[in-house]
């Protein structure tokens, strides 16, 4: 058994809100191979809707508390792959040329999207899954091509007793993307239709994803069109026995 | 709302809901990129060429000053004019002013998304001279009375039968569904336009300074007929289309044609490095080139987004753009469409006007992952959002987003938001999805899930 870790797990404000269950997964798989998992309760939100809509100010206020509040952690594991990039791609950015530069580096160093903690950090692919279905993933694009993370979901659910994997062919965009939903929402729901439509294709009866913002457009899709599909979070998935 | 915003709404919304567009445009795409990939897999090390290839912009675009001096110097050199525009208007008078003194009266040319975006045919025409496009693309849109919907495949949007009607309506052509047999239409009626042309007027895909020569690629021919046979020939190009040698070609030619095309090399590549020279039988008495600024200085004293200018025009960003797929190109209202377009309008053409384009992106990033000299657009159209907030911020999203990070810096407030969310929601149905309904946006065409009764903050106090 490797070293018992100190989790920090970072809920970001919608999984709390809505989807509490992928968080709660997370701490009983994490727990489960051994290790500490710590909460911080004063932290809500990363700071991403407002750094998206330009208004980068405003988004310090929030992301400056993350950050002092993550100061003395060891690891920083975030239940969204969006969040995630946030916090390692972009605070950076954001507190670039201020006295918490150095910290936002460091804070970017130990943070990790969950799938890719398991795989990459603890090495971990087999968590004991069971879960009788066929399914496909869907890549969240920050999870894809900020966090660089394309193989260690696939590498987890390869693992799952029961699960067939079908892979669309198509790497495309849910069309979400935070404000951008509610600001165009007529190219949002397009783009949301394409990816429902490739997901459909592949025959599954879900669609996983490390991501709970695009799980939250695709269902919501999905559900208005009566459509039979299910979405589930990995996590969620992961914790099935 | 300005009118470019409100157009790109008012378009935005109606290709949304277009399934035959969409379907048209997806179709059109996924062959290509089987054949982009098929090419892509020939290159030994594509990250490593996409790599070299930025490294290469950087370099010109950082030492821009000398190569084109450079350029400009070894051009002169074989008796080429070479005319420095500071903006379209004076690339337009330079163009017009040429066409006038030669007494112009025809002008056939080939593709420049320069030129489209100086608005040259307009001016061209209101000088009397009549003015061919020889790109069968471009030539069928212009046909049309329409701009490109495409930087590289200007009549993507249009299927065969739509071109046939064309023809048949503008030309008198019979009705056909052959591909070949369209192509031979244009191609009688284009023969004779080379021939009645005074000037023929070509874009460029590279300026290499070591030698003082244009690089052109292109697959019909329509650009050497373009620049062979009319006496007088013009170039019109930015300034950061330099690359510094020769060799650079050796790897931005295949580059160009695999994520433009899917093809390893286009038919026909040709590089001018001047006029007619004594003791040859052929080619332009007169030589032009005009170097085109247009803002293109500004964008480059932006250090976070001056790799822009690194830009070849492939395409590439928006093939890959899902944007772009459902909305299509003349939706973004300019002569660039799609991510780079949404990232250097704002530079060329005033942030505050066309700053809704950075904003009408999930910013997925497949547009910077598909550009083959690593442009950070994605990143660009955040860094847009951000200065369009320093320029003028717009006063009740900062109040938004000031508030929220009260609520979400305050754990007591945040809980009470969620059960006043919770409360909220059980109203909802009474209002969801009708003008009443604040989250209309979303719930027109999706449903929300309902809150959560315990959230994940509740399971935690619990469990401890």
């Amino acid at each position: 058994m490797a070293r018992i870790m100190k989790i920090t797990l970072f809920i970001p404000c919608f999984v709390d809100s809505f989807y509490p269950q992928v968080g709660i997964s997370m701490v009983r798989i994490l727990e489960r191979l051994g290790h500490r998992v710590e909460f911080p309760e004063d932290l809500t939100c990363c700071g991403q809707p407002g750094f998206n809509s330009g208004c980068w100010t405003e988004a310090r206020l929030v992301a400056e508390k993350v950050l002092r509040r993550l100061r003395d952690t060891e690891v920083v594991v975030i239940a969204s792959g969006s969040c995630g990039a946030m916090v390692k791609n972009y605070y950076p950015e954001l507190f670039a040329g201020t006295p918490l530069e150095k910290d936002a580096r460091a804070l970017s160093a130990r943070t990790y999207e969950f799938s890719q903690f398991l795989v990459d950090r603890l090495g971990v692919t087999d968590v004991g899954a069971c879960f009788n279905a066929r399914v496909t993933y869907h890549d969240g694009c920050h999870s894809l091509r900020e966090m660089n993370i394309r193989d260690a979901p696939r590498r987890l659910l390869a693992q799952v007793k029961g699960l067939e994997l079908v892979e669309m062919k198509q790497v495309v965009c849910c069309g979400f993307g935070g404000t951008f939903s509610a600001k165009f929402p007529m190219i949002s729901t397009a783009m949301g239709e394409v990816k429902c439509a490739s997901a459909a294709e592949t025959g599954a009866d879900y669609i996983v994803s490390s991501d709970s913002s695009c799980l939250m457009h695709i269902q919501g899709l999905l559900d208005r069109q009566g459509k039979t599909m299910r979405t589930i979070h990995l996590a969620e998935l992961l914790a099935r026995s | 709302m300005n009118t470019s915003a409100h157009q790109f709404h008012e378009q935005a919304t109606r290709l949304s809901h277009d399934l035959r567009h969409r379907a048209l445009i997806q179709t059109a795409l996924e062959k290509y990129e089987v054949k982009r990939d098929e090419k892509k897999a020939v290159f030994q090390d594509w990250q490593g060429a996409r790599q070299r290839a930025a490294e290469i912009k950087w370099e010109a675009v950082n030492h821009l000053d000398a190569y084109l001096v450079d350029f400009a110097r070894k051009l002169e050199g074989r008796g080429t004019k070479v005319h420095w525009a500071e903006n379209g208007e004076q690339a337009r008078e330079i163009i017009v002013g040429i066409a006038r003194a030669k007494g112009a009266r025809a002008l056939i040319k080939s593709k420049s998304m320069t030129s489209e975006e100086i608005h040259l045919n307009e001016s061209l025409e209101q000088s009397g001279v009549s003015v061919v496009e020889s790109d069968l693309g471009e030539y069928i849109v212009q046909l049309r009375g329409e701009a490109p919907y495409h930087i590289v495949f200007p009549a993507m949007h249009l299927t065969r039968d739509e071109i046939s009607d064309l023809f048949t309506r503008k030309l008198g052509t019979p009705p056909t569904k052959s591909p070949e047999e369209l192509t031979m239409i244009a191609r009688r009626v284009l023969r004779q336009k080379y021939i009645q042309a005074d000037i023929g007027l070509t874009g460029a895909n590279f300026a290499v300074a070591e030698t003082g020569m244009i690089s052109i690629t292109e697959n019909e021919g329509n650009s050497r007929l373009t620049s062979a046979l009319p006496k007088t020939m013009i170039t019109l190009l930015g300034i950061e289309k330099i690359v510094p040698q020769l060799a650079d070609l050796a790897l931005f030619l295949p580059m160009l044609a695999t994520v433009g095309a899917g093809q390893l090399i286009s038919g026909y590549n040709t590089l001018y490095g001047g006029p007619r020279q004594p003791g040859e039988f052929d080619g332009p008495e007169e030589f032009h080139v005009v170097l085109l600024d247009n803002q293109r200085t500004v964008l480059m004293s932006d250090p976070e987004q001056r790799d822009a200018l690194h830009c070849i025009r492939c395409g590439a960003c928006l093939n890959a753009c899902p944007v772009y797929r459902n909305i299509g190109g003349h939706t973004y209202g300019t002569a660039y469409s799609g991510p780079i377009g949404s990232v250097i309008t704002p530079h060329l053409r005033g942030l505050l006007e066309w700053k809704h384009l950075s904003y009408a992106s999930s910013l997925c990033g497949a547009c910077t992952e598909a550009c083959p000299v690593q442009v950070q657009l994605h990143h660009h159209l955040l860094q847009n959002r951000r200065n369009v907030n320093r320029q003028k911020p717009v006063w009740w999203e900062k109040l938004a987003f000031r508030a929220f990070a009260v609520l979400a810096n305050s754990p007591g407030l945040w809980r009470l938001a969620q059960k006043a969310g919770r409360l909220a929601q059980k109203a909802h149905p009474l209002i969801k999805g009708g003008a009443l309904d604040p989250a209309r946006p979303w719930t027109q065409s999706r449903d929300l899930p309902p809150l959560a009764k315990e959230t994940f903050r509740d399971y935690w106090r619990k469990r401890r």
